[in-house]
């Protein structure tokens, strides 16, 4: 059987491309990556109109042929039909921004003149429209020499139109003309596109009047900074108070299905594995998804309204400072949620030494995967009262880690941008594209997406690392009367004997010393590790899912000990898919060894610093 | 008058850019977002501490450092 013909989307970066992806595609789209490197695959499937499936791939956005980053060489690849594990596309749907054309049209040139069908969308006519802009479709189709379809993707109008103009498109075939040629002269071409602009645009009015008022402010050298900080003080704030509810329903759940396996099953060692390892180890970390989910609904807003690249603008500075540029400040917010999407969108930087050094330092971006251990350990530790109106004391001390993330990355990226990433610096250039309302199918389509992949991992790698521990833990039994520990006398218990030496003079204990080394697998795997051990060591499995681990910790813990840990994890050398990313993205062992080298000495010396200090202050 | 000195939304044309003063990349990138002789240019926002400024290329609104925008010479639109 043939394969569908698949269609490549191009265009510049804020032409809407993905609006018109997920408008084309709806939910029947895969994430992926490229073979080799961390550019994400994007495919999507769609129906022309008379029943012809079409594969559709969303490529990274790109200003030219000419790539200066990893992903832009990713869409110049695919579109001369290099880039393995891909087909050369049957035809290209180039997405232009209709309120921005002098500046798109000059990359509609020099792919119309790759020789593939090509389609171009007008996208976001509508705005167009609201800024007094009147394009000649049909004259801009006739300079261009290709058909030109007005779409909204947002609001999908124009989709019919562009499926049927693609209809025509994929029937007549066509190949690449110029896959060896030299990129034309950019100068040259951008002059052509606006004199096409010029001639096509039949009407024209102000600009976007509500960017520039909006710009005023959120740009603004003093209300600007204080407007982010506000922002991102509301978002972790967010993340501890609106999670509370869907948390305890989650928690209820998982206490009822331990209860239950409890009263219908023989108490015997399927039933501590099923509750102890399965039910309570991976509940306690899908407990966390609410929160998770929190923070990347915040981060899918400020990417898609266009906030982000002006947070972007106002780090900078502060970027530079450090030798990084305010560029770098995408891949590090991202990074809150996880690691893994916030190094693999360093792709967009184009200094590579800038690039190294954000990677370095990404995984000291506090993620989503320690917020289970920090919220466990601030809601048994830290008392739940308000210091100023709407603002909780367990908010404000989990602000003030993300605060000791964010410091500590900047501290060792103004290191490593001395040492050994030394040299280079790419400088600061970006496009500050208009403001929009995000679309909410397209954040919900995000979010789902997120969803997915967390609930995946908590059934994969945190299940079978919960299970293994869960017999490493459990074997072999203490003997009864002995006096001695399960946790202590298992093999788990042995393996942290080994470990404790190093950590005791930060003042854990063993069961920490247990629970810090599968966290390497999934950081998030600390609490369900805890909770594996104390519910071993209770030896009275009726109580658990009633007893809450914070208890349990807090019977167990000193402040100072709680603090340390909160402390470690700040730092705390980051999970193995991280370690497997940056391997991928440096091509080799270096610099994921470097990371983890450099990761654990200094969440050692956090932990002993928090630790010492504590207890001296009689804490 | 150079990008970086330009009073604050006063629309002005670009008169010449010294590409010799800038690394390849970063002359690629600036041609690739419309900076070109002639162009209508604005500068719109300069934030603290000497950080990048903001202005209007065409109908794009492009984030430069402040020593990128020194090459930038400008003539009253």
């Amino acid at each position: 059987m043939n394969p569908s013909p698949m269609i490549a989307l191009v265009g510049n970066p804020n032409a809407g491309k993905s609006a018109l992806f997920n408008a084309l595609t709806g939910a029947r789209q895969k994430v992926g990556n490229y073979p080799g490197v961390t550019v994400e695959r994007k495919v999507g499937r769609m129906a022309l109109d008379d029943g012809r499936p079409l594969e559709l791939v969303d490529l990274p956005g790109t200003y030219s042929l000419d790539p200066a980053s990893p992903d832009e060489q990713v869409t110049r690849d695919v579109l001369f039909g290099r880039q393995a594990g891909e087909r050369t596309p049957s035809a290209l749907v180039v997405v232009v921004d209709a309120t921005n054309l002098d500046n798109h049209l000059r990359f509609v040139l020099q792919l119309v003149a790759l020789g593939l069908p090509v389609v171009v969308a007008l996208n976001m006519i509508d705005m167009a429209e609201r800024d007094g802009l009147v394009i000649d479709i049909a004259r801009l189709s006739a300079e261009l020499g290709v058909p030109v379809v007005p779409t909204v993707a947002v609001r999908k109008r124009g989709l019919d139109e562009l499926r049927a103009a693609l209809g025509r498109a994929v029937g007549g075939g066509g190949k690449a003309v110029f896959a060896t040629g030299e990129p034309e002269d950019i100068t040259k071409l951008q002059r052509e596109a606006r004199r096409i602009a010029d001639a096509v645009t039949v009407q024209q009015h102000a600009e976007n009047a509500w960017t520039q008022r909006l710009d005023r402010v959120a740009l603004h050298p003093v209300i600007g900074p204080i407007l982010l900080a506000g922002m991102m003080f509301v978002m972790f704030q967010a993340v501890f108070s609106w999670s509370q509810v869907p948390i305890e329903w989650l928690a209820s759940a998982q206490a009822w299905l331990a209860d239950t396996a409890i009263r219908t099953l023989p108490d015997n060692l399927l039933r501590s594995l099923l509750v102890d390892g399965i039910i309570n180890g991976v509940g306690s970390v899908v407990a966390f998804l609410p929160q998770i989910l929190i923070l990347f609904f915040f981060i899918l807003l400020l990417e898609a309204s266009g906030y982000m690249v002006r947070a972007a603008f106002l780090m900078d500075r502060l970027m530079a400072g450090v030798g990084l540029s305010g560029r770098a400040f995408i891949p590090l917010l991202s990074s809150f949620a996880c690691a893994i999407p916030g190094i693999m969108a360093t792709r967009s930087i184009d200094d590579p030494r800038d690039r190294l050094t954000t990677i370095l330092i990404a995984p000291l971006m506090t993620c989503s995967a320690r917020l289970p251990v920090y919220a466990v350990i601030i809601g048994a530790f830290i008392p739940a009262k308000r210091v100023l109106p709407g603002v909780g004391l367990q908010g404000l001390v989990l602000f003030c880690l993300y605060l000791a993330g964010i410091g500590g990355a900047m501290a060792v990226a103004a290191v490593l941008r001395r040492t050994v990433t030394k040299g280079g610096g790419g400088g600061f250039l970006m496009e500050l594209p208009k403001y929009q309302m995000p679309v909410w199918r397209d954040v919900a389509l995000g979010l789902w997406q997120r969803c997915l992949i967390f609930l995946r991992r908590a059934g994969t790698v945190i299940l079978w690392v919960t299970v293994v521990l869960w017999v490493l833990t459990s074997y072999p039994v203490a003997p009864e009367g002995s006096g001695i520990k399960q946790s202590e006398y298992s093999i788990a218990g042995r393996i942290a004997s080994v470990l404790e030496p190093v950590v005791r003079p930060v003042g854990f204990n063993h069961n920490m010393a247990l629970a810090v080394i599968p966290a390497m697998a999934a950081r998030e795997v600390a609490v369900s590790a805890l909770q594996t051990v104390y519910s071993i060591d209770a030896g009275d499995d009726e109580k658990v899912g009633q007893k809450r681990l914070g208890l349990r910790l807090r019977g167990a813990w000193s402040l100072p000990t709680a603090l340390a840990f909160l402390a470690w994890f700040v730092f705390a050398p980051q999970c193995l898919s991280t370690i497997a990313v940056i391997r991928r993205e440096t091509n080799g062992w270096l610099w994921p060894a470097f990371t983890l080298g450099y990761l654990f000495v200094l969440a050692w010396c956090a932990a002993g610093i928090t630790f010492w200090t504590a207890t001296a202050l009689g804490l | 008058m150079r990008l970086d000195q330009l009073p604050l939304r006063q629309a002005s044309r670009i008169a010449s850019i010294d590409w010799t003063g800038l690394a390849p990349r970063e002359a690629q990138r600036l041609r690739e977002l419309g900076f070109d002789d002639g162009v209508a240019i604005e500068a719109l926002h300069r934030s603290a501490m000497k950080g990048p400024l903001a202005c209007r290329v065409g109908r794009m609104i492009i984030a430069v450092r402040r020593k990128v925008a020194a090459t930038d010479r400008n003539d009253p639109a």
